[in-house]
């Protein structure tokens, strides 16, 4: 006991020296990350000549100018294309997906595993490999800059991700909920309706955020496949990054504007984006 | 031998769930099982697959985009133009040199900000979001936001800060084009590989970790003998799926540099894009893709089968 005493309180208080010193690293880092994010925001509250003045202006009257400009200038028909881009794909997703997810796991097919492995290997294609093609295609069919293409695009993007990830949903659904259901006499649809499908709720929805994700923030086909009738709003933000690239401030209010959507859900649902991440390997 | 992990999983599930078993599964009821996967495995199919094999009939093509009706076939000459093409293989070791350099720094940032997060602290979970959300900025909006905001040579935030310490201005867009592209997407995806490797410390067997300090093993002794070999799953895991995300990077290029000063910061989605778009030569264009996709399926089947072991240990 003697001993021990004088040997633990350094000890004691030692650690509660590095546990704040790792504290307070672990702060400097947080907001080293988020102040790019900070300063973005920070800047399209600002007048033009303030956002790009030297040596930048850390103080100002905020004005909501240029989150007027940007919702003005004609950028509703962007958004309007990528709401559709993004929701119609993601609900055919699921539409496809659940059932095939449901086919993998809780009344399998055979060689479930090589059908696991075509779904991922897609994935792995580089799209720049196909997208030449497609071009071509979408200019022959003349479905070039029209929305639907992009839902067609974006669908088969994130199917293979939805299918992986609701696999992963369906497995965990232990086997004899399902076989009291059916010994109840409740039919196929039913079991699916009123057991099924409110056990994997929560997965579904962890599934569609990941692919509005995807989809909200996909540029390559929108830059190469649409011009103007059916541009999403990253095509927006690149085409006033080159037509007023001057405009600092207006710029980074329609960065702001249209990543927010994504930083708000992710912020929400963080731990189903480490599954959804991962493909569902993570929980 | 992972697949033939989940095969027996499937196959003891299938036993347990249904009374058939697997080989008196009737005809019919085969097709009725097939029922609900046929639509997306079809559409699959067709969206993603028969573009590729177009891509292979346009690289044995002449073709320019703009005179379909100039198709000619030539045989492997636009393979043999991509071995004499210098070009190419400078964006290839770019996209090499961005993909790795990205991925691996990425990597070592997650970890520290994974280890760093795994503790109790005051407002430890506002700290985790403010990490993730480089992640969840649309990559357009990333690419904006470094190359205009913060790298912009005249009134860009890191030359201010340079200053600061009485060090000269850098174009850095222009000067170190790559290094420029890394530091946009290494903060992107150090969050991304942050979350990963959370998750793997968390799934930590604390009795384990217990175990370890009862027995006075140290901090850094637990680490590297019980905590870095658990988390070597999920580093793997991160750095495959990184890879395979990276390699396609396109927006940061595109925003940032064009690839430029010339193509010293093109990567190969990019400079295929160029050919293709900007170049109007299909049959090159084709040809790349599919020197593309054979490297990119040496690297994936290496990631898929890490993928398979991982919900292999997993279920």
């Amino acid at each position: 006991m003697s001993v021990a005493t004088p040997a633990v309180t350094p000890r004691a208080t030692n650690r509660r020296f590095s546990s704040g010193f790792l504290t307070t690293v672990t702060w400097l880092l947080a907001i080293g990350f988020f102040f790019p994010v900070a300063w973005m925001a920070m800047t399209a509250f600002k007048q033009e000549n303030q956002a790009a003045s030297d040596p930048p202006t850390w103080f100002f009257a905020p004005t909501l100018d240029q989150f007027r400009a940007v919702l003005e200038g004609g950028s509703m028909v962007y958004v309007g294309n990528s709401v559709i881009a993004t929701g119609v794909s993601t609900v055919l997703v699921l539409l496809l997906g659940v059932p095939a997810a449901y086919a993998l796991s809780i009344r399998p097919v055979k060689k479930v595993s090589d059908v696991l492995f075509f779904f991922i290997s897609t994935k792995m294609l580089p799209v720049v490999a196909v997208i030449v093609p497609i071009y071509v295609v979408a200019g022959q069919l003349k479905v070039l800059d029209n929305i639907w293409t992009l839902v067609v695009l974006y669908t088969a993007m994130n199917l293979p991700i939805a299918v992986w990830m609701m696999r992963s949903f369906f497995i965990e659904v232990p086997g004899e909920v399902l076989e009291a259901a059916s010994i109840d006499g409740a039919g196929l649809m039913r079991t699916m309706r009123s057991v099924l499908l409110p056990m994997v709720a929560p997965g579904i929805a962890a599934t569609a955020l990941i692919c509005v994700i995807f989809a909200w923030n996909e540029f390559f086909f929108a830059l190469n496949l649409t011009a103007s009738q059916a541009a999403t709003v990253p095509v927006l933000i690149v085409s006033t990054m080159t037509s007023e690239g001057l405009f600092l401030a207006r710029l980074c209010a329609a960065a702001l504007l249209a990543s927010l959507p994504v930083i708000l859900a992710g912020w929400i649902a963080q731990k189903q984006l480490v599954r959804g991440l991962s493909m569902g390997a993570i929980k | 031998m992972s697949t033939s992990t989940i095969d027996r999983l499937e196959g003891s599930r299938r036993a347990a769930r249904t009374e058939a078993s697997d080989r008196t599964i009737s005809r019919a009821e085969g097709w009725r099982r097939r029922g609900p996967l046929l639509p997306a495995l079809i559409f699959t199919i067709i969206v993603t697959q028969l573009p590729f094999v177009l891509t292979i009939w346009y690289s044995l093509h002449s073709r320019n985009l703009l005179r379909p009706e100039s198709d000619l076939f030539v045989g492997f000459s636009n393979y043999l133009d991509i071995a004499r093409d210098s070009t190419f293989r400078q964006t290839a070791l770019n996209s090499v040199v961005i993909t790795l350099g990205c991925v691996l720094v990425a990597m070592v940032l997650g970890i520290v900000l994974a280890l760093l997060l795994d503790r109790p602290f005051f407002g430890r979970s506002v700290a985790r979001t403010m990490l993730i959300t480089p992640f969840l900025v649309m990559p357009v909006a990333t690419s904006v936001l470094w190359s205009v905001a913060l790298l912009n040579p005249t009134y860009g935030l890191f030359n201010w800060t340079l200053g600061l310490f009485g060090l000269e201005a850098v174009d850095w867009t222009s000067t170190y084009p790559v290094i420029a592209i890394l530091m946009a997407l290494v903060w992107q995806w150090t969050p991304f590989m942050m979350l990963l490797v959370l998750a793997g410390l968390q799934a930590q067997p604390k009795d384990v970790l217990e175990a370890a300090s009862v027995d006075g093993a140290g901090t850094w002794l637990t680490f590297r003998l019980i905590t870095l070999p658990h988390l070597r799953r999920y580093i793997e895991l991160g750095v495959l799926l990184g890879i395979i995300y990276v390699v396609n990077t396109f927006d940061q290029i595109y925003l940032m540099t064009a690839g430029g000063p010339g193509t010293a910061s093109a990567n190969l989605p990019f400079y295929i894009y160029q050919r293709a778009f900007l170049g109007f030569d299909v049959g090159q264009a084709a040809a790349m893709g599919v020197v593309v996709v054979i490297a990119t399926i040496i690297v994936a089947s290496a990631a898929l089968r890490l993928i398979f072991r991982s919900f292999e240990v997993k279920e």
